[in-house]
């Protein structure tokens, strides 16, 4: 045995029933694995006692219940050591007792066993869906976790923010469907195994919707037209922000989740692909007033919720509750747990849902220095990882272009979003803005670089590509809610028939729109992101908001992948075209002005004319030209990009800017043109004919090489 | 839930052969042994798990504390495990470092 098993500071100096204890060391707050023992420690500011609960794992009852004893307190910190415990089969909660004054913002009840805020683990929804037992006495269950995972040297990877293509997905949804062909389906595991296809379409980045636990039956119902179990399916309400979705993982039910996520983590590094997560710091799963008591509310209400006066919750997520996240300790819990994920888990960024809030100060009001964004900006765990504010909240707190920014976070940008869809059905006078969205935003983000923003046409909020371009109004029918969910600004258009239509026309013209979308999307200064199964045109049949269905509707068909190959290899196509062109990767912004002395400005803009771009209210067209002398701001060499929009219903003959001597103009895209012509392969790229002038197809885009 | 262990070292080589469940009920016995055996310093040790019909998260971390007490110098091989075994140490990433025969000696 080791020498440290007889310290006299791991001694135990109590006893109860057999099991031995002693006072524990106050931080880090959490259960902690110690020589011979586990130390435990939690906090609350106005709990007047705290015991702590031990099952065996799975068991109705405790074995054992401890009350800490006033010795064993340290200011608010309730701490002690447990010796001897059974570390792989022990389930462990709180009782806090405390005054119920819900008015005062104190809901204490000692009947309720409360599962740990720092639990890395937690039992209760080991697989996905599994019928729990309704009756149990302590359903979320806190457990241990073991740092003895072989990273094998990995390290998070540090991409340049500018050289990613972020793809946002849903673990379950990625590889549910039959069509799949993953072994374990609907899991990390499955996630894994699709690597290859992940590397193949291109993207180096996997944004993961929330893989914190949550409850998969939180407000789950029945749907009365099709008695199917609307479920809460996105995850987007938290249990606890330490440990991961049991359910996501093949091994969950063996207690192994932890483990099989790693392994994804380890193997995608090893493939060149981060991973950043969607994480949900605005509020949890415990509701308002009517909401169930798990473990914040019971533990410290008032420190962990933003209260009104009467001591009712504040409701600025949409959810039922708000995360006091710029109270002081509820901003530590929250550097605790993203600290802990880049360090344990490898995690290479984190994007903020309703980020908006993490700046209202305790009574709700938006503040100026927020210091929770501070701190994340300034944290020395978290230099390196990237940080993606959606910048807005359900309180009507809209930050896009003015979140704080302290030289770090960037943010979803809703304003190219919405910019590049009203464009690409066709609205006018809208050429100004999308000149801005192209560059980067620099009308937004003038001192930030064009890497503040994350340029997106689709998200998991909203219509997928497919059916921003078959639908004009949103069909939420089979959400439960009479349609009345999910966002009615959609900028969408259907082409000329709303959702399903065999007119071929109709068809041909929503695919155009859909390489037309991938192509600005990728020609864009800024972050990429796109939608998983945009690039095999996915459809949510027209639902904007499938936050609660486990079916087809959020499944990815991987049938799709080869019914719709045009578009996959478009879109294929399109990505590793930005990743062969540094001039697409700026992180800077332009300068409007040829300060390489190569005979062009790093970026101009043009029309049907050369060098004169259309900008009145009326037009519908757009060309810019990057000078490759001038990409990644002048210290990489680039091909000359000449990139045209032609959103009007007729073709139209653009002008081509001259090269300088010796230089020719080569195709590698034109969106108007069937396979195998809609793009070329890098190098393989065929001269244009007629290198004076090229005329754009009606709804299309180009983009010509000049080299 | 039944389970057993034995184990033994010839010239340098450690062999411990188990069957039934190894969950966090029974992994302490292959802990003892595995403690056991690895102060022999084996330049293998191989783990016959031919019969061992499942593995919860307990047992895995025996394997791993058996591999972090060998060193990266000694092999870790396992014998013909079933597919649960099997698949539940490729999830987790234990595959990696864990040679899989399908008999020892080969």
């Amino acid at each position: 045995m080791a020498d440290f098993d007889t310290r006299i500071d791991y001694y135990p100096t109590h006893e109860l029933n057999g099991i031995k204890y002693r006072r524990g060391h106050v931080l880090p707050f959490g259960a902690t694995i110690v020589p011979n023992g586990v130390n435990f420690s939690i906090y609350s500011s106005a709990a007047t006692s705290c015991t702590l609960v031990l099952f065996k794992k799975n068991a109705p009852q405790p074995f054992i219940e401890i009350p800490f004893p006033n010795e064993f307190i340290i200011g608010n910190v309730y701490a002690m050591i447990v010796f001897d415990l059974d570390l792989e089969n022990l389930e462990y909660g709180y009782r806090m007792d405390g005054p119920y004054e819900p008015e005062k913002g104190h809901r204490f009840n000692k009947e309720i066993v409360l599962s740990d805020p720092y639990a890395k683990a937690l039992g209760g929804r080991d697989t996905w869906l599994a019928e729990p037992n309704w009756d149990r006495l302590y359903p979320f269950r806190s457990r241990l976790v073991f740092e003895d995972f072989d990273w094998e040297g990995d390290s998070p990877l540090d991409t340049p923010i500018e050289d990613l293509v972020i793809y946002e997905m849903h673990v379950r949804s990625f590889t549910i469907h039959p069509s799949s062909d993953v072994k374990y389906k609907g899991t990390f595991a499955g996630l894994k195994e699709k690597i290859p296809y992940l590397l193949d379409l291109g993207v180096n980045c996997i944004e993961l919707m929330p893989i914190y636990e949550f409850d998969e039956y939180e407000h789950s119902k029945t749907d009365p037209n099709t008695g199917e179990l609307l479920v809460n399916y996105w995850g987007y309400s938290t249990l606890n922000f330490f440990a991961p979705k049991s359910g996501y993982a093949a091994t969950g039910k063996y207690g192994m989740q932890v483990d099989e996520l790693k392994t994804l983590i380890k193997e995608l590094h090893r493939n060149g692909i981060e991973v950043m997560l969607d994480v949900v710091f605005n509020h949890t799963a415990e509701g308002d007033h009517r909401g169930p008591t798990i473990s914040f509310k019971g533990i410290d209400n008032k420190t962990y919720y933003m209260l009104t006066p009467e001591g009712y919750y504040y409701n600025f997520s949409g959810t039922g509750n708000t995360l006091n996240c710029n109270n002081p300790i509820v901003r530590n819990m929250v550097l605790d747990c993203l600290r802990y994920w880049a360090a344990e888990y490898h995690i290479d960024g984190f994007r903020f849902d309703l980020a908006a809030i993490l700046g209202r100060s305790q009574d709700g009001s938006p503040l100026s220095n927020p210091p929770l964004i501070e701190s994340l900006a300034y944290d020395p765990v978290l230099a390196k990882c990237k940080l993606i504010a959606e910048a807005w909240d359900a309180g009507g707190l809209y930050q896009v272009g003015a979140f704080p920014a302290y030289g770090r976070w960037a943010e979803w940008n809703g304003k190219y979003r919405d910019t590049i869809r009203k464009f690409l059905k066709g609205d006018v006078g809208l050429v100004g803005e999308l000149s801005q969205r192209v560059q980067g935003s620099p009308d937004m983000y003038q001192l930030r670089g064009t890497t503040a923003g994350v340029n997106f046409i689709t998200c998991h909020d909203g219509f997928t590509l497919y059916d921003l371009v078959s639908y004009n109004e949103k069909h939420n029918d089979a959400n439960g809610e009479n349609n009345c969910d999910g966002n009615n600004d959609n900028y969408s258009w259907n082409c000329g028939c709303e959702g399903e239509t065999d007119n071929q026309d109709i068809k041909n013209l929503r695919t155009r729109q859909i390489k037309n979308a991938l192509a600005i999307l990728m020609v864009s200064q800024g972050v990429p992101m796109l939608l998983m199964g945009d690039e095999m045109a996915r459809t949510q049949f027209g639902n904007n908001n499938t936050y609660c269905h486990d079916n087809e509707l959020n499944w990815l068909n991987w049938e799709l992948k080869n019914q719709n190959a045009e578009i996959f290899n478009f879109a294929r196509h399109i990505i590793h075209f930005r990743k062969n062109h540094a001039a697409l990767r700026m992180k800077d912004h332009f300068q409007n002005r040829d300060y390489k002395q190569t005979g062009f400005p790093d970026i101009s803009f043009h029309g049907t004319q050369a060098w004169n771009a259309d900008w009145s209210e009326s037009s519908r067209i757009f060309a810019f030209m990057l000078d490759g002398g001038h990409a990644k701001n002048g210290t990489a060499n680039d091909d000359t990009i000449y990139v045209a929009m032609n959103m009007y219903w007729e073709a139209l003959p653009f002008e081509l800017p001259k090269l300088s001597a010796g230089k020719k103009w080569y195709v590698a895209v034109n969106t108007a043109m069937q396979p195998p012509f809609d793009f070329h392969a890098l190098n393989e790229e065929p001269m244009v004919e007629n290198q004076n002038s090229f005329t754009l197809g009606e709804r299309s885009v180009i983009i010509l090489i000049g080299k | 839930m039944s389970f057993s262990v034995k184990s033994e070292i010839k010239e340098n080589v450690a062999i411990v052969t188990m069957a039934g469940d190894l969950d966090s009920s029974t992994a302490p016995q292959l802990h003892e042994e595995i403690k056991k055996v690895v102060q022999e310093n084996p330049k293998e040790l191989v783990l016959c798990v031919e019969e061992l019909n499942f593995m919860a998260s307990a047992g895995m971390r025996v394997i791993i504390f058996a591999k972090q007490k060998l060193g990266s110098a000694a092999s870790l091989i396992l014998v013909k495990p079933q597919e649960q075994v099997h698949e539940t140490l490729r999830m987790t990433g234990l595959l990696h470092s864990i040679t899989i025969v399908d008999k020892y000696p080969e």
